[in-house]
């Protein structure tokens, strides 16, 4: 049986007086990528966020490696190794490619080192760019920046919020072999809208819809199950 | 040609002073979006503390260490007891750091008394030398390369250095820092406690190149570093540079050719540049540069 490294059980949040969660419970295992999936505004973002520790539980628990990180302040559970790549990719605009990755990196060892040779080949592109400000990269160049950044460290588990958001067909073909690759090195929880996407990456889903984890499953029986698409993704 | 070159060393001399001063308050606003009026509390503070340590005991590198060390205390003291409850309320911040420099203002006062004090520089300081049919005051050129070396250390720092790299993320984007697992109070009191250091070694510094120090001028001179922060952009290092530059270069000037305007033109410098670049001479994505 697969160990589960993290652990969401029927967790509640509000952003300000708005209660945003109401029941969220998922699983994400080991070595796996787990997808949420949900119509706009269903709490997916706020999900991750909640975990990351941006947003306060205010009912709940949050495991992650058996160890509560319920309301951590978002540096330390950063430490624990959770790398976070937020849905506006969160880009130090006026700090160079080269800057935003030196920022991201906690120890700089040889293991380190490889790490980032390795993900400079995956994402040639910010090789060439190394010295360009982050600002004046383009929406895929960003979320190449943006994913690598949170690879860059040792990180157990990757939160990546909809990576495909605003990019071409060809680039969100790009960034999917990127994840696929990265699969083989980490755990992933990744917010998709687009189930193209979402399906050539994920292992396992759940769906989200007004706050609650309303169904989870192994994703090749969800992409065969027209009915649920239908009904929670509004895919025809 | 030698008043002309006599006006840049006096306008420099005051800008550097300024740039102290702003400097920090400019970091601390681009960090920690705070408004910070009790800076110009930390610079009489370091003035009066400093210049009590020098007269004391006739070591000026004392006085300075000592106006630094106020600094950093007082700077503790501001952030974690003032400004902490009051992170993300602009409104609040205004009130009580204002209020706090009234009471810092008030409490020079208490501790050293309510009358000026005259300041001379330290003799290896004081007088002047020629260079052609130049005269140099020796003051003047100190605070000048005091303040190159503030600005060059600094840059380094920011532009070169891990800390400084998070501390110009931390600028733009302090919840996206927090997620690449800095800890965001940490690297916020360390800014706090190094502006208010350079606001309290800006102090120390003005004393003898005034001649005088007195409580109020905390306030005068705030007024001053905010003018600056806004025309080098809220948050920018480098701005604030060139910044207190131009208002020192613009009141040494006008000192001399149009007196009258000498007060006004800080005010004229800054409409002028928030009517044509209301972000200011370095716009800032958040920050640090």
């Amino acid at each position: 049986m697969m160990s589960s490294l993290l652990s969401v059980k029927n967790v509640e949040a509000f952003i300000q007086q708005y209660h945003i969660l109401h029941d969220i419970s998922l699983e994400v295992q080991s070595g796996e990528v787990t997808v949420l999936l949900g119509r706009n505004g269903a709490g997916k973002t706020t999900t991750l966020r909640t975990i990351m520790g941006l947003n306060k539980v205010s009912k709940g628990d949050i495991t992650y490696n058996g160890e509560q990180i319920i309301n951590e302040q978002p540096y330390r559970i950063a430490n624990k190794g959770i790398g976070y790549v937020p849905e506006d990719q969160g880009i130090f605009g006026e700090l160079t490619v080269g800057e935003n990755m030196r920022v991201a990196v906690k120890k700089e060892d040889e293991r380190t080192t490889k790490r980032m040779e390795w993900i400079l080949d995956l994402f040639p592109d910010l090789k060439k760019y190394w010295k360009k400000q982050g600002g004046q990269l383009s929406g895929g160049q960003k979320q190449m920046l943006a994913i690598a950044r949170a690879f860059v460290n040792e990180n157990d588990l990757l939160l990546i919020d909809e990576p495909s958001k605003g990019l071409a067909p060809i680039i969100v073909e790009k960034v999917t072999e990127s994840i696929q690759q990265m699969k083989e090195h980490a755990t992933i929880l990744l917010v998709e809208q687009n189930f193209q996407m979402a399906s050539n990456t994920g292992d396992h889903f759940y769906i989200i819809d007004d706050g609650q984890t309303v169904l989870n499953g192994k994703m090749n029986e969800l992409q065969e199950n027209q009915e649920l698409k239908r009904k929670y993704l509004g895919i025809l | 040609m030698d008043l002309i070159i006599n006006l840049v060393i006096n306008g420099l001399a005051t800008g550097m002073l300024i740039f102290l001063l702003a400097s920090g308050l400019t970091l601390i606003f681009g960090l920690m979006s705070v408004l910070n009026f009790a800076h110009g509390g930390l610079f009489i503070w370091g003035a009066f503390t400093g210049v009590w340590a020098y007269q004391t005991s006739g070591s000026f590198t004392l006085g300075i260490g000592v106006a630094i060390v106020t600094g950093l205390v007082l700077g503790v003291i501001t952030e974690k007891l003032i400004v902490r409850p009051v992170y993300g309320n602009h409104i609040q911040q205004i009130l009580i750091t204002l209020g706090f420099m009234l009471v810092l203002q008030e409490f020079i006062k208490v501790v050293f008394g309510p009358n000026q004090k005259a300041v001379f520089p330290p003799a290896f300081l004081e007088g002047s030398f020629i260079v052609g049919d130049i005269v140099f005051i020796k003051y003047r050129i100190f605070i000048i390369i005091v303040g190159l070396l503030v600005f060059m250390v600094a840059s380094y720092i920011l532009r070169r250095t891990r800390i400084g790299l998070i501390v110009r993320a931390g600028v733009m984007d302090k919840e996206m820092i927090q997620t690449l697992g800095v800890n965001i109070k940490v690297i916020f009191m360390s800014v706090f406690m190094i502006g208010s250091a350079l606001a309290a070694l800006s102090g120390m510094l003005h004393a003898p190149y005034s001649g005088v120090i007195y409580a109020e001028m905390g306030l005068e001179f705030s007024i001053l570093a905010f003018i600056v922060v806004v025309i080098g952009g809220m948050g920018s290092f480098t701005g604030s540079m060139l910044a207190a530059l131009l208002v020192g270069l613009a009141q040494a000037f006008m000192a001399y050719y149009f007196p009258a305007l000498s007060l006004a033109v800080n005010m004229i410098l800054m409409t002028i540049v928030l009517i044509f670049k209301p972000q200011g001479l370095f716009k800032v994505e958040g920050g640090a540069r």
